[in-house]
């Protein structure tokens, strides 16, 4: 993580969010550790990263899985029945969003828009969109997923 | 390009096109612009829509399969990747132009297609239907028989201005942009009018802020400037939070440049040499092509130190919004940026006045900001041209949810609804009949079809008890359920409220489970608890009262917005749902009640063996039945009849 604290040589609180936005896209998520780590180098309250990691969406302190699953429930979604895919694929995975099923290998995640509304609705998969899909179809894109070796 | 040419076309660049702002060139310079705008070209280009709603539609696998067609064919093409358009539900769109002729616009380019459309058009054997339109290029020979882009349904109504470059130029390439008319307003700016002389024009346009609050630009930047401070700060409010909206992404990803000439100009306006982008962190494409354009306009030497030996330094770095909705309000966006939870906190002081570490801060839309290179460019009274009396200029609207086309269109304010609907794009999907429209994000209102005609506006808006917002306009056809949309609304805006103010906090909740409470069940009940439920509703205005009034940001005062607009259009829908316990359009899915039609119905017993409920009588190979009392409206049954002998009230 060191190399990523050197991006951040002012030890200023401003560059508190920044710097935990870095160690996500790298780690994947927050960890107790990390956040020591950071108030230790920020010379801030551990506390206070809780509070500030909390109270934004995008910090998760959980690891995603190989496939994370994200399923847009913006309002053009949401008026798209973008629900029903989402109990289709809670139905699959056997989760619920904002979990991880037990071999690691999907993660489900609600997000609030991903920009792609017209064209809704959109589930994202890593980094590969998916739109106007048939629930079918999507059931067969998990389960192509699910059965692909690593 | 290798590096000695791409140092000649810089300093032709600057030298030629940035400094002669009369826009007269001799001969030389045209021909060099005309072949740097790819008016005249020596061989085929190929454009292709890459932003976030091309991706999504799949112009990756489009590109890809240009490249390889390009390949396979030994043709000697330029591939640009360009921004959007705007008609969204037309990408992935593909323009083709060749030389000695227009540019053509071909739509839904799925990677599949790529062989039939590139082998027609180089063949020039053109299949119409595949043709979106062709541009408007002077000089160039036209396709015969195929509209021009300006001409059809989607554009022909709309006034793009700041959308001039959108889905034309290519997003990453700072030579695109200046050829056509970019940075020129900059050099004008820093060269020839001093501070006070910019707010003072901004203030003349009688531009107005479009994040929503519709707070005059000018008089703004104006207290900024006045307000004496070691370090001020021009923040640019990019953070579109508001899910249904997209303009803000749409703007970045097709035309950077212009924001960041926008932000230049701001932010020699006020004095402050130092600029920060608030980005919305979910937008990676966004975040790329704004770091890219940042990077080529210091390298070209319009950012950074000595701007055009003016004197004037500004370094514009980016911030990435970590997802909370409060944010958008200006106190809480300050709060984030200073690495704090983005908390809102009380006004007056106005941020320009105290803003950023206490220093005066100009908080502005990207919207706002995209506005100012124009009205330099072609002066106020241009800009005042556009629009109504009280509302100036042109307005963004994102369109979405169940209209035939979707987007993002530019107008000019003072435009109806129902001009927006029908005229731009083309009514409601498959034939449905309009129910309303919801304007305004999560926090706004809904506007009934007798309300259509109003012009968009801010003065008539706020007749009808309305809000602009940011500008993201929803389609509902007669499928929607109002009441539980309101329920949807309420649900995002109590997963946002940061907290801070109890009855936004407690109340939202509250509103949420009152809603929730009429579109589940349980069904069957004594009067008394119908009663309790209608008592509910009374209380969802008379909390809305207290909320609007006791909160402190925008997020809680406007949170029952969508709550009491559906209450106030759609009042016998919510009665419908309380005392019928019905949900006519069938959304609630509690509030179904399942029969079975003999006709259909041949006995196959799988109903029965599915339901969890044992709510499903009948022996086999006879027509069954459902008990209503036992049916708990869980739609298995339904799913479950390969005879389609289930239907629902």
């Amino acid at each position: 993580m060191d190399h990523i604290f050197e991006k951040y040589s002012l030890k200023k609180p401003e560059n508190l969010i920044p710097l935990l936005q870095d160690i996500q896209k790298e780690k994947g998520y927050l960890t107790d550790e990390i956040v020591d780590k950071v108030a230790d180098y920020l010379h801030i309250p551990t506390n206070r990263i809780y509070g500030v990691a909390t109270f934004y969406d995008q910090f998760r302190f959980r690891q995603r899985g190989q496939y994370h699953i994200q399923v847009c429930r913006g309002t053009s979604c949401y008026l798209c029945s973008s629900s029903s895919y989402l109990k289709e694929i809670e139905k699959l995975l056997k989760i619920q969003a904002g979990l991880v099923t037990r071999d690691r290998k999907f993660s489900l995640e609600i997000v609030n828009c991903m920009g792609g509304c017209g064209k809704s609705p959109v589930i994202r998969i890593n980094d590969n969109y998916y739109h106007r899909l048939s629930v079918s179809d999507l059931s067969d894109i998990i389960r192509a997923l699910r059965e692909k070796k690593q | 390009m290798p590096a000695q040419e791409l140092n000649d076309n810089r300093a032709f660049l600057i030298e030629k096109v940035i400094k002669n702002y009369s826009g007269i060139f001799d001969k030389a310079t045209t021909e060099k612009v005309a072949l740097l705008k790819r008016d005249k070209i020596t061989r085929p280009a190929i454009y292709i829509g890459t932003g976030t709603c091309g991706i999504i539609s799949g112009a990756k696998s489009t590109l890809e399969n240009v490249n390889r067609y390009i390949a396979e064919n030994n043709i000697s093409a330029d591939v640009i990747e360009v921004g959007c358009n705007g008609c969204c539900s037309a990408e992935p769109i593909v323009d083709v132009q060749l030389p000695g002729k227009t540019r053509l616009s071909f739509c839904n380019v799925t990677g599949d297609k790529v062989d039939d459309i590139l082998n027609s058009v180089l063949h020039h054997t053109l299949l119409p239907d595949q043709v979106l339109g062709q541009y408007k290029q002077p000089g160039q020979e036209e396709w015969p028989n195929i509209p021009m882009v300006d001409q059809i349904p989607w554009f022909c109504s709309q006034r793009r201005s700041i959308l001039k470059n959108a889905g034309i130029i290519s997003p990453v390439s700072i030579d695109d942009y200046i050829v056509r008319g970019g940075y020129k307003s900059l050099y004008k700016t820093v060269l020839n009018y001093p501070a006070d002389k910019i707010c003072e024009i901004i203030d003349q346009s009688e531009l107005r802020g479009r994040g929503g609050g519709g707070f005059p630009t000018g008089k703004k930047w104006k207290i900024a400037l006045d307000t004496a401070g070691d370090q001020k700060y021009m923040i640019c409010n990019a953070d579109e939070s508001d899910p249904g909206a997209f303009m803000d992404r749409a703007m970045i990803e097709s035309d950077p440049h212009r924001v960041l000439e926008g932000i230049a100009i701001a932010s020699y306006a006020i004095g402050a040499s130092q600029a920060i982008i608030y980005v919305r962190s979910d937008y990676e494409n966004s975040l790329n092509i704004l770091n890219t354009a940042i990077k080529q306009a210091k390298e070209y030497g319009l950012l950074g130190e000595n701007i055009f030996g003016s004197g004037f330094n500004l370094s514009v770095s980016v911030r990435q919004g970590a997802g909370a909705f409060v944010c958008g309000e200006e106190t809480a966006l300050v709060a984030s940026l200073e690495g704090q939870r983005g908390l809102p906190g009380s006004k007056p002081p106005y941020p320009a006045e105290k803003g950023l570490w206490g220093q005066p801060t100009v908080i502005n839309n990207i919207e706002t900001i995209a506005n100012v290179p124009g009205i330099l460019e072609n002066g106020p009274s241009w800009f005042k041209s556009l629009g109504t009396k009280s509302s100036r200029g042109t307005k963004l609207f994102s369109v979405a949810g169940k209209s035939v086309s979707t987007g993002f269109i530019e107008v000019p304010m003072g435009t109806t609804f129902s001009s927006i609907i029908y005229n731009i794009a083309g009514g409601v999907k498959d034939g449905n009949s309009l129910k309303a429209i919801h304007l305004g994000g999560p926090a706004g209102v809904c506007i009934p079809p007798a309300n259509l005609d109003t012009p968009i506006d801010f003065e008539s808006l706020s007749e009808i008890g309305a809000t602009l917002g940011l500008g993201g306009l929803i389609i509902l056809d007669d499928k929607t359920c109002m009441v539980n949309l309101a329920r949807y609304f309420m649900d995002f805006l109590q997963n946002e409220s940061c907290g801070k103010c109890i009855p936004c906090r407690e109340g939202t909740r509250k509103m949420l489970d009152i809603l929730e409470g009429i579109t589940k069940r349980p069904k069957e009940e004594s009067t008394h608890e119908t009663l309790e439920r209608f008592k509910g509703v009374v209380q969802l205005e008379s909390l809305a009262e207290v909320i609007r009034d006791t909160s402190l940001c925008g997020l809680g005062q406007n949170a029952p917005n969508p709550v009491l607009s559906s209450l106030k259009w759609f009042r016998e829908e919510f009665e419908e749902h309380i005392f019928d316990r019905r949900c006519a359009a069938g959304v609630c899915h509690d509030l179904r009640t399942f029969f079975i039609d003999v006709e259909y119905c041949n006995g196959c017993n799988i109903c029965q063996k599915k339901c969890p409920e044992n709510a499903i009588i009948g022996s086999l190979k006879q027509p069954h039945f459902i008990i209503e009392s036992k049916c708990t409206g869980c739609g298995i049954c339904f799913d479950a009849c390969k005879f389609s002998a289930i239907y629902f009230k």
